[in-house]
């Protein structure tokens, strides 16, 4: 029976021939298809799936060299471009569109030996935090099906916790990563803006939108993130920065201790689960009990950060998603206009959701004649504040923590009445991507009514091996 | 209408040029932007606006922006960002235009007219770089409109004067002068029917003395310097027929239609867009250096008026001469290198406005020219009286450029030296006189304008190689005799 635990075990076992890639791959078709009821997957590729990975059990029986990734079966969220695959950002508006070429970080995947099992239910176009906002029906916990698996990337988060991939790719634009990893018990790294490309990761806001992985281990988030991070001559805000060897480099340095900060705001904040608060400050206790250097910062900006997030994400979105007009691809309205802007209007209400609308005309508003001095012009002042605020902390501490999210994972349906009440989901999460910062969530509590939730770790710009460092690390302190 | 009509009213004009850059390749993908495919053959998913594609800037189109400008004068601003111009259009593929709308790379700068009343300096307000759109055709199909997207995403610059022009004449010459300054440059064909250069006009007028501007009126797609002309020609006739009849101008949105030389309300008004312009997210800011700024100022060509101006001051040319030989680069640049060789500027501007751009306009612009020390070669034997112009251009130059063999090897192959050799040049003299005796005799009894008889016969004895010149003069002395 096949079981999986991490890259470098898989590939121990394929090289003494205790497994195979058809192996593995036939394990996480059944699985998709007996977990069917989370919904985890739009659309898996079986058959494409089984005939890489004979191609790819030949390469090993021939001698030829193996990529990093070798046979490792990957899910993608439905946001990620694979070429002749759809992609439709689980919406009605792209739902037989279908990619013409691969993104940066697929091309990358399959070129170190990946195998791509599916693509991946998620929040419309990005937009959520709970997967209800899929227009193909929401995700569930696998934990417990009566609960979300937070969102945006709720799929690629269920099927590495339900053991339907063993690694998948996510975006995270302000916590779509780490606050399903927190809600499902596994890792979530959000890398540094910048990091990886964002050529072939549909957008939502462009200025925030960061590819993120989903794993079990620190090891293979190193690995992936090693593999699909650096320079793009397709996406010109990606960074030119050399890409460490992450999966070397956490293994190194294991005896350092860090000078570690926390916001007391974030603790104190009356939204917070008390037993969450409770056991991160517990934890507080045995870092400094381990040699670090824990202590409380101020960050008086915590009431503005997801004000000004949504400020500028919508106001990205609202532009970002024109292209959905119904004229070159994707859903056009059957009905026929005598005008070409009823047409448009006709096309993109019936082909988005209530959320995505909800934020194109939230986006529209504050770009508006008359109101982006207000609103548009004052959040990018205030991200710039945070963006200082940021450097300051970073040239005294290592790292800051935090909790993921207020709050476990919550009852589907609990939240959809109140948007903005969801909106404060992404209260501790929201601040990476307004300050284009690293941050991973590694799952190191359970609640007493039986959820998991994580720690959110965040370093300064471009320092993912002090990331990954201090996340094995902590993990190993649980 | 009459002069007293039109000397009331003061026409203020000012044009937006849009600039297609000679890149090779598109504004941020490297898609061809080649004129002329079938139709969306130049179309990554980039340019289709696909999900998920991102723009990366061409450098290239930079650096040809700032020529434009520094040749304009403009300042050059060095922190640089594109904005997203947002509006629906079905051939806009992205929902947006990537533009430099606010903050525009050249600010200010102007260019020089010539006018009725010598050299004009038109003010401009601003270059700034943006994407073309795609093309609509609406009148191929009768129950769709077709897109083409193989211009979407080709480099533009958008030249913007101040309203500092005052007429239509006016206008034409500044258009000329922007064509002649891009070709010149080298970043825009300059083809106003591909519509590599298009021009819109605001158009208004004021009592003469008036200081406030009148009701503008725009007139769009203006695809030939002519129309630019007849546009705005017919414009100022139609407001001052307006206001004379005691109506008010509209503010509007016009065309023009070239088969009658007419302008049309397209749209009363500015419709009320609200183009949402914020920094594209998707593109980093860029910073020019001064150095970098120095660099292309150091490559720039010698501009055409600053050359014509060379052409008077140094060799002594006309004004005529001097414009005509600095309207085109490859012209001017040719003229130069054959002075090198030669002190005599006047032959040597007259062979290239002459037989040498005759040659280029029958064998093609692109065809390449004869060493030019030969020319000079040319130009020294004509004026040594070797040769005569007439033969040196007829015959000597197309042999030369066949050959590019030295003209004076030519001409003896050819047998073509004039002979100033007396011996040789008085036996003709002597046998033309001889068979003509009647004609002698009238001559000399006073029909001093047979001369030119006498040296075409001593010509055709000579099969044109006697040297005219000195056989006048011979003629002279033996019919003195």
């Amino acid at each position: 029976m096949f079981r999986f635990s991490t890259i470098k075990d898989y590939h121990t076992a394929l090289q003494n021939g205790q497994t195979t890639c058809v192996e593995a791959v036939h394990f996480y078709i059944r699985a998709i298809e007996a977990q069917r009821e989370l919904n985890a997957y739009l659309e898996v590729y079986a058959a494409e799936a089984l005939q890489r990975a004979a191609e790819l059990d030949a390469r090993l029986a021939s001698g030829e060299p193996l990529g990093k990734l070798h046979g490792v079966v990957v899910g993608l969220k439905d946001v990620i471009c694979y070429k002749d695959h759809r992609v439709s950002a689980a919406s009605r508006i792209l739902e037989d569109f279908v990619s013409i070429y691969n993104a940066t970080a697929t091309e990358r995947l399959l070129a170190e030996g990946a195998i791509i099992i599916g693509r991946q239910n998620c929040d419309e176009f990005a937009m959520g935090s709970s997967n209800e906002k899929s227009a193909y029906g929401p995700v569930k916990n696998a934990l417990d099906h009566t609960r979300v698996p937070g969102g945006s990337s709720g799929g690629s988060a269920v099927a590495v916790q339900a053991g339907l991939c063993m690694v998948s790719l996510g975006s995270d634009t302000g916590g779509s990563v780490r606050q399903p990893a927190d809600f499902c018990g596994i890792i979530g790294l959000k890398p540094t803006y910048g990091r990886i490309s964002r050529y072939g990761l549909l957008a939502y806001a462009s200025s925030f939108d960061q590819i993120g992985i989903f794993t079990n281990t620190v090891a293979d988030a190193a690995l992936l993130l090693e593999v699909i991070a650096g320079p793009d001559a397709y996406d010109s805000t990606v960074s030119t920065q050399p890409v460490p060897a992450y999966s070397k480099e956490i293994a190194a340095g294991a005896d350092k201790k860090y000078r570690i900060a926390y916001f007391r705001q974030a603790l104190e904040h009356p939204g917070l689960d008390p037993v969450i608060r409770d056991e991160i400050s517990l934890f507080i206790k045995k870092l400094t009990a381990a040699g670090h250097i824990v202590e409380a910062i101020d960050f008086e900006l915590l009431e503005y950060v997801v004000p000004t997030y949504y400020v500028l994400t919508t106001a990205e979105a609202s532009s970002n998603l024109s292209r959905y007009d119904g004229v070159r691809f994707g859903h056009r309205t059957k009905v026929a206009t005598e005008e070409l802007a009823d047409m448009y209007k006709l096309t993109r209400s019936e082909g988005f959701g209530k959320e995505v609308q909800r934020r194109i005309l939230l986006g529209t508003f504050v770009l508006s004649a008359g109101y982006f001095e207000a609103y548009f012009t004052k959040a990018q002042q205030v991200r710039r504040l945070i963006s200082e605020k940021t450097t300051t902390i970073f040239s005294n501490y290592d790292a800051v923590i935090s909790p993921t999210v207020p709050s476990t994972a919550f009852k589907i349906g609990e939240k959809q009445q109140d948007p903005v009440e969801m909106f404060l989901a992404d209260i501790y999460t929201v601040f990476a991507n307004l300050a284009g910062i690293p941050g991973i969530s590694i799952p190191l509590f359970t609640h007493p009514e039986g959820m998991p939730f994580g720690l959110q770790i965040m370093t300064s710009h471009f320092d993912e091996v002090s990331l990954l460092r201090l996340s094995a690390e902590l993990m190993q302190l649980k | 209408m009459t002069k007293e009509l039109y000397s009331k009213y003061e026409a203020v004009i000012g044009l937006e040029i849009h600039a297609q850059l000679a890149t090779e390749s598109k504004l941020f993908c490297g898609d061809s932007t080649a004129f002329g495919a079938e139709p969306n053959t130049h179309v990554s998913p980039v340019t289709l606006g696909h999900p998920g594609t991102l723009p990366v800037t061409n450098r290239k189109a930079v650096d040809y922006a700032i020529r434009l400008g520094l040749a304009c004068d403009c300042t050059i601003e060095q922190h640089n960002y594109f904005a997203r111009k947002n509006y629906f259009y079905p051939d806009l593929p992205k929902g947006y235009q990537v533009s430099q709308h606010t903050t525009p790379i050249c600010k200010g700068g102007h260019v020089a007219i010539k006018t009725a009343d010598g050299e004009k300096l038109v003010q401009l307000n601003r270059i700034h770089m943006e994407e073309d759109a795609g093309k609509s055709i609406h009148d191929l199909d009768d129950n769709n409109s077709c897109i083409d997207l193989n211009r979407a995403g080709t480099p533009l610059v958008e030249i913007v004067t101040e309203p500092d022009l005052h007429s239509a004449e006016e206008a034409w010459q500044y258009v000329t002068e922007i064509r002649k300054l891009v070709r010149w440059l080298e970043i825009c064909d300059g083809n106003m029917e591909e519509g590599s250069l298009r021009c819109d006009a605001n158009v208004s007028i004021r009592l003469r003395g008036e200081t406030k501007l009148g009701t503008k009126v725009e007139v769009k797609n203006l695809n030939s310097i002519r129309n630019v002309k007849k546009a705005i020609e017919f414009e100022i006739d139609r407001m001052i027929g307006l206001v004379e009849a005691g109506e008010s101008i509209r503010q509007q949105t016009r065309s023009f239609d070239a088969a009658t030389d007419t302008t049309f309300a397209i749209r009363d008004k500015e419709e009320a867009n609200d183009y949402r312009y914020f920094p594209d997210p998707d593109l980093a800011p860029f910073h020019l250096t001064a150095a970098f700024i120095e660099d292309i100022r150091k490559d720039l060509p010698a501009l055409p008026q600053a050359l014509a101006k060379k052409f008077r001051s140094e060799y002594l040319l006309s004004e005529y001469d001097s414009s005509q030989l600095s309207d085109e680069k490859t012209t001017a640049a040719y003229f130069e290198s054959v002075v090198e060789h030669t002190p005599h500027y006047k032959a040597a501007a007259n062979w290239i406005l002459g037989p040498v751009k005759q040659y280029r306009n029958e064998a093609g612009e692109a065809v390449s020219l004869p060493d030019p020390a030969l020319i000079a070669a040319l130009i020294a034997l004509v004026e040594e009286g070797k040769l005569s112009f007439s033969v040196a251009s007829s015959k000597i130059f197309p042999a030369l450029i066949a050959s590019e063999k030295h003209p004076l090897q030519l001409a003896e192959e050819m047998n073509l030296l004039q002979v100033s050799n007396s011996d040789d040049l008085n036996q003709w003299v002597a046998a033309a006189l001889n068979a003509m005796p009647e004609k002698v005799a009238e001559y000399k009894k006073g029909k001093k304008g047979l001369i030119g008889l006498f040296v075409g016969e001593v010509k055709k004895l000579s099969k044109g190689k006697a040297d005219p010149k000195l056989v006048t003069q011979l003629l002279e002395e033996q019919l003195k005799a």
